[in-house]
């Protein structure tokens, strides 16, 4: 499940264009995914678990490529590299690397679906999960996701993501049991 | 009748129905102890062993196929709801027990105990904060979950550590809806063990039909018809051979008792004749049984079947009787005057023979030898004692004296062609010998009756489980249960430097979920006091985001592994790691055996096959024995055709010195001996 937050958090940043466009809309913000073919871009991700005194702090790279391929490289501080491969997903993490089949898990085929049909433009697909709310305006917005289903809410409060103009700035990840994760995102024009 | 004809007649319906009684209560058996010698060597004996009540023998592989991936999914779950309810199961995997919450509660409870990287450097302040800067480096990775959920308990990462070891070993099941699949998405996949031994082809057969039973009323509760089942394992496959044998031998025998039929009834023209003919056969092969039965306690499945074919003899004692009784018009005593000493050399001679396989160290070979011995007997008494009796006044068999002046003829047109028939036989020795090693096929395979298919399929199931082939096996042994793990422990280290060379891809053993008590207590004594882990963590956190007070829960951990809490084989109760070393740690006569499986690389230039002399090197001087089962039942039965061979021909001699002591005469000899030798040469 852990896989699958970030997962969005990446797939939502990497998705979306800079393009301005007025009124501003979910479904205009929806659709600007839809457009995405390819998207690179850095992160930086503090990680506030509560039993420690300050955040874990990494960095590296995001990478999608249309309809399905999402790579998260940390670079620092230690390389890492998670992968999302149509419904296979692969960590590769010093000497081990472990893979599986998200077909085995039900609730994180769900997340990644849901995620796909954000990339679609398929608000449908994003509401049959979360709720949706989308605040403020073209300069400075934030759309927040509440899970509908309970398995999903006792694991992810919610997650936040905040953009100025059309550009993702960053996501921010709140886990039911008080851990967070805010990711800061720049997008980097294409390698 | 008189008394006199009474007498035989009544010890023979006697004798027929004690036979009778003692075969149908006997038990009849299909595994491998046939081929093993009396006297086996401790490779052999723990072969027969593994085979017979192992975990080898008691594992079921299941597979649901057919329909769509959700009717799979659905039927495996019911299936495997009613059989874990079943008591002829011990255990039931299809992957909806996922979380083995159980089996990581126990390992969490004991990972001091349990976790290889436990030594005292590793509780240093030094070590400490390496330890706990690896885990907090796991935390910030995306990987972090468990070992964020675990932190203030287990700052060091051992679970993280024992999670690594049996990740390590080899592939997992994958998952299609929620329970294990082929990774073709092609079935769903159920690991059964059976509560009874796999030698125990009865109880084998009743948990089949639990596993059809409860797959049909889930296929009719979930309303999914084109869903199929199919199983395999060892006592599948012995189940089945049964089956196959008793098919073929009933097969077999009807076949051959209706052309002998065939062929009295086209010789005599009577029904009666044919009747009588037979039951010399009949009453051999039924007190042949059991005397095997009485004698051995068991009947091999091997015995009936050549045994059929040994007895068939018998039929040409009542043939000469019929002839020869006609010859001499109807005189009994004139028949027992003239053509008995004949017949009574000819079953002495087939009774020597049969004797030698008496002597023979396999119990496979003497069954064959008692049976024969015993049958052909009774055979040859009946015919001599109660036949007679049997035959209706004035009894005569149609006159072949046709067939006889034309057979006649053709043996003197034949005289001719002696040189083809030598020529025949020069040419049928000859291939004989420049074919003699590939002769006797020594691959047990040639002797199994399961098909080629049902081995591939098998090895398929375990490929997509991720199931050990159970081939390599590496056994160490000791006088107790401490004794046996602490040789496990001493064979794991010596194994270690093959896995990392690529010989071997990896091993278990049943000190990885039970250490000794000797690597328990090593372990223990790592760990440091309270106050001194204390001050210790203290050192240790400086500059990391964590602060000593968040770890209390580590600190009384430690402190209730060092005040004496140890590992028990009753902690694994009923889990899936106290079936993992039911498995692997057994009790044998004279001690205990900790199992060590291997499992051989799964792909490069040596993929499936492990070098045994390279794992027989690394673990020389432990104690432990190397067993690569295959290789090892074809010794075994290669053992087994030796002796049958040398037996054969010791058979062959007895019988020629007893022609040679009742014929007087080494010339006469040769002539009785040459036409059968050219026969079986042919």
């Amino acid at each position: 499940m852990r896989a699958s937050r970030w997962l969005l958090a990446a797939l939502l940043a990497c998705a979306l264009p800079a393009r301005a466009a007025t009124p501003w809309t979910l479904d205009q913000l929806l659709h600007g995914f839809a457009q995405t073919r390819e998207a690179h871009s850095s992160f930086v991700e503090k990680k506030s678990v509560r039993v420690l005194e300050r955040p874990m702090v990494s960095s590296g790279e995001l990478h999608f490529s249309a309809p399905d391929q999402l790579e998260k490289r940390t670079l620092r501080p230690r390389p890492e590299l998670l992968r999302l491969d149509g419904d296979t997903l692969t960590l590769e993490r010093g000497e081990r690397r472990l893979q599986l089949s998200l077909r085995g898990y039900p609730q994180a085929a769900a997340f990644v679906e849901s995620i796909r049909g954000t990339l679609a433009g398929d608000r449908a697909a994003l509401e049959r999960v979360y709720r949706l709310q989308l605040e403020g305006s073209e300069r400075s917005w934030a759309l927040t996701l509440t899970p509908r289903e309970p398995e999903m809410a006792a694991l992810v409060a919610r997650v936040r993501i905040a953009g100025r103009r059309a550009e993702v700035s960053v996501i921010e990840i709140e886990q039911a049991n008080g851990d967070s994760t805010l990711m800061s995102v720049q997008r980097l024009p294409a390698p | 009748m008189t008394v006199r004809r009474l007498a035989p007649l009544g010890a023979w319906i006697a004798v027929l129905g004690v036979a009778g009684a003692i075969a149908a209560g006997a038990r009849y058996t299909a595994d491998l102890s046939a081929f093993l010698p009396r006297t086996p060597s401790a490779a052999q004996q723990l072969l027969v062993d593994q085979l017979r009540d192992g975990a080898v023998g008691r594992v079921m592989l299941i597979a649901i196929e057919g329909g769509d991936a959700a009717a799979r999914a659905a039927l495996s779950r019911d299936v495997g709801t009613t059989l874990r309810a079943d008591p002829r199961f011990a255990y039931i995997a299809n992957g909806t027990d996922q979380g083995m919450e159980r089996e990581r509660r126990i390992l969490f409870a004991h990972r001091y105990l349990l976790s290889p990287a436990v030594t005292p450097e590793r509780f240093s302040v030094a070590g400490l904060r390496a330890a706990i800067e690896e885990t907090l480096d796991l935390v910030s990775s995306s990987a972090g979950g468990l070992a964020q959920a675990l932190l203030p308990r287990d700052p060091t990462g051992e679970m993280a550590r024992l999670a690594e070891a049996r990740l390590s070993e080899g592939p997992r099941p994958a998952i299609e809806g929620g329970v294990w699949a082929s990774p073709d998405g092609t079935r769903a996949l159920l690991l059964a063990r059976t509560a009874a031994a796999g030698a125990d082809t009865n109880a084998q057969e009743a948990a089949m039909q639990a596993v059809t039973s409860a797959f049909d009323a889930a296929a009719a509760r979930l309303n999914a018809p084109q869903v199929r089942l199919r199983m395999t394992g060892a006592g599948v496959f012995a189940v089945e051979s049964r089956a196959i044998i008793k098919r073929e031998v009933a097969r077999v025998a009807a076949l051959g008792i209706a052309l002998i039929a065939a062929l009295l009834l086209w010789a005599y023209r009577s029904p009666t004749a044919l009747l009588l003919g037979l039951l010399p056969v009949l009453t051999g092969a039924l007190v042949g049984v059991a005397a095997v039965a009485l004698g051995f306690g068991a009947v091999h499945g091997v015995t009936l079947g050549f045994g059929a074919t040994l007895i068939g003899e018998a039929v040409d004692y009542a043939i000469y009787l019929f002839v020869q009784t006609g010859a001499v018009h109807g005189n009994r005593d004139t028949w027992l005057a003239e053509f008995w000493p004949t017949i009574r050399l000819g079953v002495l001679t087939s009774m020597i023979g049969f004797s030698a396989l008496l002597l023979s160290g396999f119990p496979g070979l003497a069954q064959l030898g008692l049976y024969s011995l015993c049958g052909l007997a009774a055979a040859a008494l009946f015919t001599r004692f109660v036949l007679p009796l049997l035959l209706p006044a004035g009894f005569r068999v149609r006159e072949l004296v046709a067939l006889g002046e034309r057979l006649g003829r053709w043996r003197a047109a034949a005289g001719g062609w002696r040189w083809l028939v030598a020529a025949l036989c020069a040419g049928a020795a000859v291939t004989l010998i420049a074919q003699r090693g590939a002769l006797w096929a020594s691959d047990l395979s040639g002797l199994s009756t399961i098909t080629a298919e049902d081995q591939a399929y098998d090895g398929r199931l375990r490929a997509d489980l991720g199931a050990a082939d159970a081939r390599y096996l590496v056994v160490a042994r000791g006088g107790d249960e401490q004794e046996a793990l602490r040789a496990a422990e001493r064979v794991a280290k010596a194994l270690q430097p093959l896995v990392a060379q690529g010989v071997i891809a990896g091993f278990d053993s049943p000190a990885r979920y039970l250490p000794s008590d000797a690597t328990q207590e090593a372990r223990a004594a790592s760990l440091p006091e309270p106050g001194e882990l204390r001050i210790r963590l203290a050192q240790a956190l400086r500059g990391l985001p964590l602060r000593a007070d968040r770890l209390e829960g580590f600190i009384a951990d430690a402190a209730r592994v060092k005040a004496g809490a140890r590992l028990r084989r009753a902690d694994f109760e009923g889990s899936a790691l106290g079936l993992a070393l039911d498995a692997l740690l057994v009790r044998r006569a004279g001690g205990w055996h900790a199992l060590v499986p291997l499992r051989a690389p799964p792909a490069g230039p040596r993929a499936h096959v492990i070098d045994a002399a390279l794992v027989r090197a690394a673990i020389a001087g432990s104690g432990a024995l190397f067993l690569d089962l295959k290789t090892e039942a074809n010794a075994l039965y290669t053992g087994y055709l030796n002796e049958a061979i040398a037996l054969a021909a010791a058979g062959v001699a007895a019988a020629l010195l007893l022609l040679l002591l009742a014929l007087r005469s080494a010339a006469r000899v040769g002539r009785v001996a040459l036409p059968l030798g050219a026969a079986v040469v042919v």
